[in-house]
């Protein structure tokens, strides 16, 4: 690959999760295993996979350059037998136990209103957003 | 070596003109004054604070303050533990006594916050979160919504039964001169109160604070050089749990304060049922809940009866919070945990005014972040 930006661009836009030689799936990387300190061997795709809403709130007070309200999840995801939670905004509403899929959202947050330095983070990242039932 | 406590003191939490440096310069000499004890005796100086320099743009102030209250050259650090640095301040100044390294050590925690508005001041306290998290904005009340969530859906726990945590820390603040907020209230006014991080709203929150508290150190047998009145530290232990808070694998359950307990009783040798009083880090309603199930005290997924019932009121069987907690008393970052002991001490030696109950031996837990760091202690009338 000759173009680092687009390549670069090209990983910001997918959800990524790590897992380890036992097997046990991390969000977000770290140096070694949360679960058993083993070395974190892959990552595994899930942008397109569907988790399940574990615990939500909807906070009405937010810090300067972030939206208000400011709904937020912990959802689950299921990959292969193993589970990972994933904190994040959310679209609209949701419920515990409601089907959601990771939505791409190019900056978060204003970082330029935000006490940590622009340059020592992503601002990018995903929310989610309710899975409609088929039926 | 066995470590006394032998002087305590707290500035009045509220809302100040007064910063940083001089809320910690009040909190140390009226502490000094308290245990009568000459400024030169001092050996170690420990100072609890969270974030200064964000707050005020004041960085050194263990510098500062060893200066402004005359213990030059006695060996001076600023203990940072987010909003548990009162609680490490209590390590602290306990290791170095048991060490011997010091014979008389001053710990004052402090925080100035009230001059910044509430997202300026929830910002820089969610500084403390992975970036993972931070850039979706997340504040601590926020982890408190989502944990509250689970908790009514995974027990039966009631969203009014979270209240009476509230109510029975605003009685017991209204008995307390130090306190921010000296005014009861009842369930109906947690529950018509503007939603904070739903299910929760702004009257299961503690406020932003300012103030400090003090407490003096030293070996029992210099202890009894000054005074027949001292309180003995039984114990201290400290554990952590995760940065990211969602790799959890139950967010309603207090691993670090679990740890924390569990080594703490194996140290002291004592037990729930040995606990006359406890000081709980109720930053919101609901940790007070799950900081007497993480203990011990309650069955796990049961804590909430315990506010509901009134077996935590001060004629209770375990009175919790008797200051009035975070919620009443107010939460100066770096001050609480000192602040907790200060409690303790005054309720130990009879010196607690009208709100003193009868007690031998007192808990506290004071929890950085969302349970993410936290140190507790047991302290008991000396001997």
């Amino acid at each position: 690959m000759t173009n680092n930006s687009s390549e670069r661009e090209g990983t910001k836009s997918r959800l990524l999760v790590y897992r380890c030689e036992n097997g046990h799936l991390n969000y977000p990387a770290h140096p070694s295993c949360t679960t058993c300190g083993s070395e974190l061997r892959e990552s595994v795709d899930i942008t397109t996979k569907s988790g399940e809403v574990v615990t939500w709130t909807r906070a009405t007070t937010t810090p300067p350059g972030v939206r208000e309200p400011n709904t937020l999840a912990i959802v689950e995801f299921s990959v292969d037998g193993e589970t990972v939670r994933i904190l994040g905004g959310v679209v609209d509403d949701v419920a515990v136990g409601d089907s959601v899929e990771p939505v791409f959202v190019e900056q978060l947050r204003d970082p330029e209103e935000a006490i940590r330095h622009t340059d020592s983070q992503s601002w990018s990242g995903f929310r989610f957003q309710r899975v409609e039932s088929e039926n | 070596m066995d470590v006394a406590v032998i002087g305590a003191s707290m500035t009045q939490f509220g809302s100040h003109d007064t910063w940083i440096r001089e809320l910690l310069v009040d909190a140390a000499e009226d502490c000094l004054a308290a245990a009568g004890v000459e400024r030169t005796a001092v050996e170690h100086l420990y100072v609890s604070n969270m974030a200064s320099g964000e707050f005020e743009g004041q960085t050194g102030i263990m510098n500062a303050l060893a200066q402004d209250i005359g213990v030059l050259p006695a060996y001076t650090q600023r203990v940072g533990q987010t909003s548990a640095s009162g609680g490490a301040g209590l390590l602290a100044a306990w290791q170095s006594i048991a060490a011997g390294a010091s014979d008389m050590t001053l710990l004052v925690g402090g925080e100035k916050m009230t001059h910044l508005s509430t997202g300026e001041s929830a910002d820089i306290i969610s500084s403390i979160t992975h970036p993972v998290e931070y850039s979706h904005g997340v504040t601590l009340p926020t982890f408190a919504g989502l944990a509250a969530r689970a908790y009514l859906n995974e027990t039966d726990a009631t969203r009014e039964s979270l209240a009476h945590v509230s109510v029975k820390n605003h009685a017991n603040g209204a008995k307390n001169p130090y306190a921010q907020f000296r005014k009861e209230i009842d369930v109906e006014t947690v529950l018509s109160s503007p939603v904070v991080a739903d299910p929760l709203r702004l009257y299961d929150y503690c406020p932003v604070t300012d103030g400090a508290a003090a407490l003096l150190f030293c070996p029992v047998d210099i202890a009894r050089q000054y005074t027949d009145e001292f309180v003995r530290v039984a114990g201290v232990a400290g554990a952590t749990d995760t940065h990211v808070v969602h790799e959890r694998p139950d967010p309603t359950w207090m691993t670090a304060v679990e740890e924390s307990g569990t080594k703490l009783f194996e140290r002291t040798g004592y037990g729930p049922e040995d606990i006359d009083i406890a000081e709980l880090h109720d930053m919101v309603s609901l940790l007070e809940p799950l900081q007497l199930e993480a203990f011990g005290f309650a069955e796990r997924g049961e804590g909430w009866r315990w506010a509901v019932e009134k077996r935590t009121t001060p004629d209770g069987e375990l009175p919790v919070n008797l200051s009035g907690g975070l919620k009443a008393r107010g939460h100066p970052l770096g001050g609480t945990g000192v602040a907790q002991a200060v409690e303790l001490y005054w309720q130990l030696l009879g010196q607690a005014g009208e709100r003193q109950v009868d007690a031998e031996r007192g808990l506290c837990c004071n929890v950085g972040g969302f349970g993410n760091c936290v140190t507790s202690a047991i302290f008991e009338v000396g001997a």
